[in-house]
Order: C-alpha cells, then sequence, then structure tokens
C-alpha cells in the first residue's frame, strides 16, 4: 500500500510540476518541464505493469511469481526517445536564443527585461 | 518463404536503408546521394503499388517481424486503406523531392536527403503497424526527421515556429505514452487486433479508466491532425518551412486522421463497453469548428503560403465531418477526399512556392507586385489548385465534396454539415480569388526590379501534382470505389483480427 502511494503520488507531483514548468514563457524552464513530465510518463509505463517486489522478470525454475517484463522494455524505449528528444530540443533552444537573442518560447523580447538586453548584447558580440 | 511475403516491410527497409548510405555519401558525392534519394522513393512508390495489387482483392497481409508469433511480437498489416497510404505518402515525396532537388532547396542544408528518407520510413511504417507501441516509435521516427527537415534551410522565423513545433510535439508524445500505459495495464496487450477482443472482456470497474485511455489516444491523434482547437501549431510551422518540406508535411496531418480511422473502429468499436465509439460526440463538432477556422484563416491570409497551411486545417475539418459518421459510406467518401486534399495542399504549396521565387523580395505577399517571369502560366496553375483546394469541377475536389455531402446526408445532423461545408467552400472561393486577383492581375507602379529569370524546370513539380488530380477525377470511379471497399475493411474489425491473430484466437 505504501509503496502504491509512493509510486503514485511521485508520479502526481511530477506531473504537476512539468505541466507549470512547460506553461512558463522560457525556453529553459520549458525544457525542464518536459523533462519532468517524461520523468513522470516513464514511472507511469514502469508502474503499468503492476508494481510486483523481488521477483524475476525472465523464467527462473526456483520461481512461480514473475514482474512483467514488457513495461521494463517500453519504458527503455521511451527512455531512449524522450532523451533524443531532450538533447534536440535543448540545442534548438540555444540557437534560437543565440539567433533571435531572446529566450521566450514566442520569440518576443520583454522590454525592460536585464536579461533579455544582456544576452542579445552578449550574441551581437559573440556572433562570427 | 519467397520474396514476394516479405513485401510489407519493403516501404519500411527502403528508406531505412537509403537514408545512411544518402548520409555517407552526400559530403563528397552529392550527385549520387540525390540519386539514391530519388531511386529510393521510386522503390517505395514501386513497393507501395505492388502491395496495392496484392490486396485489393480484400486480403489483409499480415507481416510478424522476427516471425514471432502475433499478439507477442510485433505485425505489420498490410489492408486496403495502409496500401492506399503508402501509395499516396510515396507519390507526394516523390514530387516534393523533384521540387527540392530542381529548385535546390535540398542544398541549403547537409542532411536534406537522409532527413527526408527517415521522415519517409516514420510515415511508412505508421500507416503499416498493427501495434501501438510500434505506432508510438514510428510516430517519434517521423516527428524527429520532421525537426530537422522544418528547421532545414534555418533562418530566425523557423527556429522560433520550430521551438513551438518541437515542444508542441513533446507534450502530445507524452499524452501518446500515458494513453499507451493505461490501455496496457487494462488489457494486457499491445496488439492492436488482440486489444480489440480484449476490451471487450473488461471488468465493469475499469470501464472508467477505458474510457480516459481512449479519450487521451484520441485527443493525441487530433493534436497530429491539427483538429481545433488543437490546431494553433500548424500555421506558423507549414508557412515558414521550405516550400517542398511544406509539401511533404501535408501528409503529415493525415498520419493523425490515419490513425484515428484505424485505431478507433479496431479498438473502441462497438464491444468497447464504456469506450464504444468514444470520439463520437465531440469529432463532429470539432471538426466543424476546424472546417471554419480553416477556410476563414484562407480567406483572411496575407500571403500564399500561409493560406495553404489553412488550407491544410479546413480540409482535415472537412474530412473529418465525414469520418464522425463511423459508416461505410461516409468513411468512403472521407478517405477518397483524404488522398484529393493531401495532392491539393502539396500543390498549392508548390506553386506559392514559385510564385516567391519569382517576386523576389515581394515573396508570396498578398500585395500587388511588379511584372514577372511566367505570370500567365504561374496564374494558370494558381487557378487550378484553387479550384482543387476548394472543391469545384472539375478536378477531384468537387468530386470529393460531393461525395461528402451526398453520404453525411444520410446523418442525423446533416444540416450542420451541409451548411457548414458549403459556407466554408465559399468563403476558401472568395478568399482564392482575392488573393490571386491581387498577386497575378494587379500591378505596383513603383517597386523593385523583378527577380533574375529563373528557369522554367519548377513549374515541373507543382504541374505533376495538378495533373495527379485530374487523374484522380477523371478516375473517380475506381478510386471512390476502392475506397468504399476500404472503409468497410477497416470498419469490421473482425477481418483484420482474423488475419492477424489465425482462426485459433477467434
Amino acid at each position: 500500500m505504501t509503496y502504491e502511494f509512493l509510486v503514485a503520488s511521485a508520479i502526481g507531483v511530477l506531473v504537476a510540476g512539468g505541466i507549470f514548468l512547460a506553461l512558463r514563457a522560457r525556453t529553459f524552464q520549458v525544457v525542464l518541464g518536459l523533462t519532468l513530465l517524461s520523468y513522470a510518463v516513464n514511472l507511469f509505463l514502469f508502474a503499468s505493469g503492476r508494481l510486483v517486489l523481488n521477483r524475476p522478470p525472465i523464467w527462473d525454475k526456483a520461481v512461480t511469481e514473475y514482474t512483467d517484463p514488457l513495461p521494463q522494455a517500453l519504458v527503455l524505449t521511451a527512455i531512449v526517445i524522450t532523451f533524443g528528444m531532450t538533447a534536440f530540443v535543448v540545442i534548438l533552444a540555444l540557437r534560437s536564443f543565440l539567433e533571435s537573442g531572446s529566450d521566450h518560447v514566442d520569440g518576443d523580447t520583454v522590454t525592460g527585461d536585464a536579461q533579455d538586453s544582456l544576452a542579445s548584447d552578449d550574441t551581437h558580440g559573440e556572433r562570427p | 518463404m519467397t520474396l514476394a511475403d516479405h513485401l510489407p516491410i519493403l516501404p519500411v527497409a527502403i528508406p531505412a536503408l537509403a537514408a545512411p548510405f544518402a548520409l555517407l555519401v552526400m559530403r563528397r558525392r552529392r550527385a549520387l546521394g540525390i540519386n539514391i534519394s530519388l531511386v529510393s522513393c521510386l522503390a517505395m512508390l514501386a513497393s507501395a503499388i505492388a502491395l496495392m495489387t496484392q490486396v485489393s482483392d480484400g486480403t489483409i497481409l499480415a507481416y510478424e517481424l522476427g516471425n514471432w508469433p502475433a499478439p507477442f511480437g510485433i505485425v505489420l498489416v498490410a489492408d486496403r486503406l495502409a496500401a492506399m497510404m503508402l501509395v499516396l505518402a510515396a507519390t507526394l515525396a516523390l514530387i516534393a523531392l523533384l521540387h527540392a532537388v530542381v529548385t535546390r532547396a535540398d542544398r541549403k542544408g547537409w542532411h536534406f536527403h537522409p532527413l527526408f528518407q527517415f521522415q519517409m520510413m516514420g510515415l511508412n511504417g505508421a500507416f503499416l503497424t498493427g501495434d501501438l507501441f510500434n505506432l508510438f516509435v514510428f510516430f517519434e521516427v517521423l516527428l524527429i526527421a520532421s525537426y530537422g527537415l522544418m528547421l532545414h534551410g534555418q533562418g530566425p522565423a523557423r527556429l522560433k515556429a520550430g521551438l513551438q513545433y518541437v515542444v508542441v510535439n513533446l507534450v502530445g508524445s507524452s499524452l501518446f505514452l500515458i494513453a499507451l500505459g493505461l490501455l496496457y495495464a487494462l488489457t494486457g496487450t499491445l496488439n492492436m487486433a488482440d486489444m480489440g477482443l480484449r476490451v471487450a472482456a473488461l471488468a465493469p470497474e475499469d470501464q472508467g479508466l477505458l474510457r480516459i485511455a481512449a479519450l487521451l489516444l484520441v485527443s493525441v491523434f487530433a493534436l497530429k491532425a491539427a483538429v481545433a482547437p488543437l490546431h494553433l501549431w500548424l500555421v506558423r510551422t507549414y508557412a515558414v518551412s521550405t516550400p517542398a518540406v511544406a509539401a511533404l508535411f501535408a501528409i503529415m496531418t493525415k498520419v493523425g486522421v490515419y490513425s484515428l480511422i484505424r485505431v478507433v473502429p479496431q479498438v473502441f468499436g462497438d464491444g468497447a463497453g464504456a469506450a464504444a465509439w468514444v470520439p463520437a460526440p465531440y469529432l463532429l463538432p470539432a471538426a466543424m469548428v476546424s472546417a471554419g477556422i480553416g477556410f476563414a484563416g484562407v480567406f483572411v491570409a496575407r500571403s500564399l503560403s500561409e493560406q495553404a497551411a489553412y488550407l491544410v486545417i479546413g480540409s482535415t475539418g472537412t474530412l473529418l465531418i465525414a469520418v464522425a459518421g463511423w459508416q461505410t459510406a461516409t468513411l468512403g467518401a472521407a478517405l477518397y477526399y483524404l488522398v484529393h486534399s493531401t495532392i491539393a495542399a502539396a500543390a498549392l504549396f508548390l506553386v506559392a512556392a514559385v510564385v516567391a521565387r519569382r517576386r523576389g523580395g515581394f515573396a508570396d505577399n498578398a500585395s500587388p507586385g511588379p511584372d514577372f517571369a511566367d505570370r500567365s502560366a504561374v496564374g494558370l496553375m494558381f487557378m487550378l489548385a484553387a479550384i482543387a483546394a476548394t472543391g469545384l469541377p472539375p478536378l477531384s475536389g468537387f468530386i470529393g465534396k460531393l461525395m461528402i455531402l451526398k453520404s453525411v446526408a444520410a446523418l442525423p445532423d446533416w444540416g450542420w454539415a451541409w451548411g457548414v461545408i458549403l459556407v466554408t467552400t465559399l468563403f476558401g472561393i472568395i478568399g482564392f480569388a482575392r488573393v490571386g486577383s491581387t498577386l497575378f492581375w494587379k500591378r505596383a507602379l513603383s517597386g523593385e526590379a523583378t527577380a533574375p529569370a529563373a528557369t522554367r524546370a519548377d513549374l515541373v513539380a507543382p504541374a505533376i501534382a495538378l495533373a495527379l488530380l485530374a487523374a484522380l477525377s477523371a478516375g473517380a470511379g475506381w478510386a471512390s470505389a476502392y475506397a468504399n471497399a476500404a472503409a468497410a475493411q477497416v470498419l469490421d474489425p473482425a477481418l483484420s483480427a482474423r488475419a492477424v491473430l489465425g482462426e485459433v484466437a477467434q
């Protein structure tokens, strides 16, 4: 019971944090939010094979009960895919920041924003 | 097993092999890389047509990957609908690739051809697979390739739109996985045919979860199909993409529609308890709103490529109005219109590119500019593309819309459907007439000199697309018979279950 509660509440907290961050205006926070969301999804997928403790996933003479191996394979696939996607979105966010001098997801620069003006100064200096 | 038995894997295997080869030779021998890409597309088209001839008599080919038996291993399922989508995708790919090569759009970045092939691999795989998790994987393959293609050519506008596109799709993928996890937890299988049989046997206390999973899955497909209110990502993304890429993307929203048509009757059909036909009450209003938004966008758009992007939303809406009936006649009409609207949207993107190439700084904006080369030829092409897009005779859009109108007349809500389709068509006609007359009839007195005379080779790809629409119109009898047969096959999930799982499981 407590184990189920722990996993379920962890998924819930991760999803809540992920959605909150994904709705923010800056790309770094959005990327963090998406990462949290993908962690939650991986945990959820893992739990979809039911939570079984101390059981082998493949055939063993000594035991009669097994844990479901398929969700583990699914989670592995999902982790690989989301890892690649996260790496891609980080590079994309960085390129977008360097090209437009703003890290807002819709590309707008908020006037009077110290960080933005600093950023655009930096990029003008650095651009080859 | 003979080679012919391996036919269903070819549309996935060909681009999967062509992509790395193109990647390897591209740096040193560009011409060879381009040839690999073109030959791969031709081979895909040939294998898709061969597959279509095999399944056109109603057989369903189930191909077990690695020879693992059906509910445990992954199966590819080729039926009439899948073969039709494969032929459509390969045809569209050839047109888009031809345009990219002729206009040298593929030279603006390093990896156009490998990415293009991976995109085709994802598309073909999504059309063929009979396994839900495999569908997710192929979705990701086509998405990550599409991110690269969409950003091809770079520039701040593309980066900005690209970031939003990627973020939206990442959220969509998360929802997809949650729905898959729920469905696996409930049924213990990921094979679509097997899942369709097992949802019928679910306990009453699991019905609520099943309904949630079904609605989540359908929302993900709706996001991919850009159905209102999930359409906001599309216009900016498509309008700023390289035109050849945007032409290929015309089929991307149709992947969402295809998944909807494939999964809902198969898994959430009559026997699914609380999840039976679960999108039915929401799909028709959403489709009507999308049709309205799409053609209103065509009415107000400021440039031709934006207009084409709105057309994609509008035509998907029109298509889904018919799909929402879930009957053989409506679905058959929808499938015919699906083929038509994909090619029509691609043709419009290509015409927009042709116009933009000739107008220099004026691009394809809906504002009068100086005279440009081949004005009348391009104007004629635009008129044909607009006729196809809005559904006027003699091109296939008219037949498609007529079939949709005729088939939905048997439904209880037919008045609304007729009203929306006819009014949106009128809006589309006015929108295209406005932009067309501004671009091709008005002349700005002052303005920059015209763009240097381009070759006429870039007129070939849109001309082929328009010729295909004419052919679709001329061969409408055969095409609509095939579409109706495909619809009947999709709506009878027992057929596919028998082909995939064998007689024993029945």
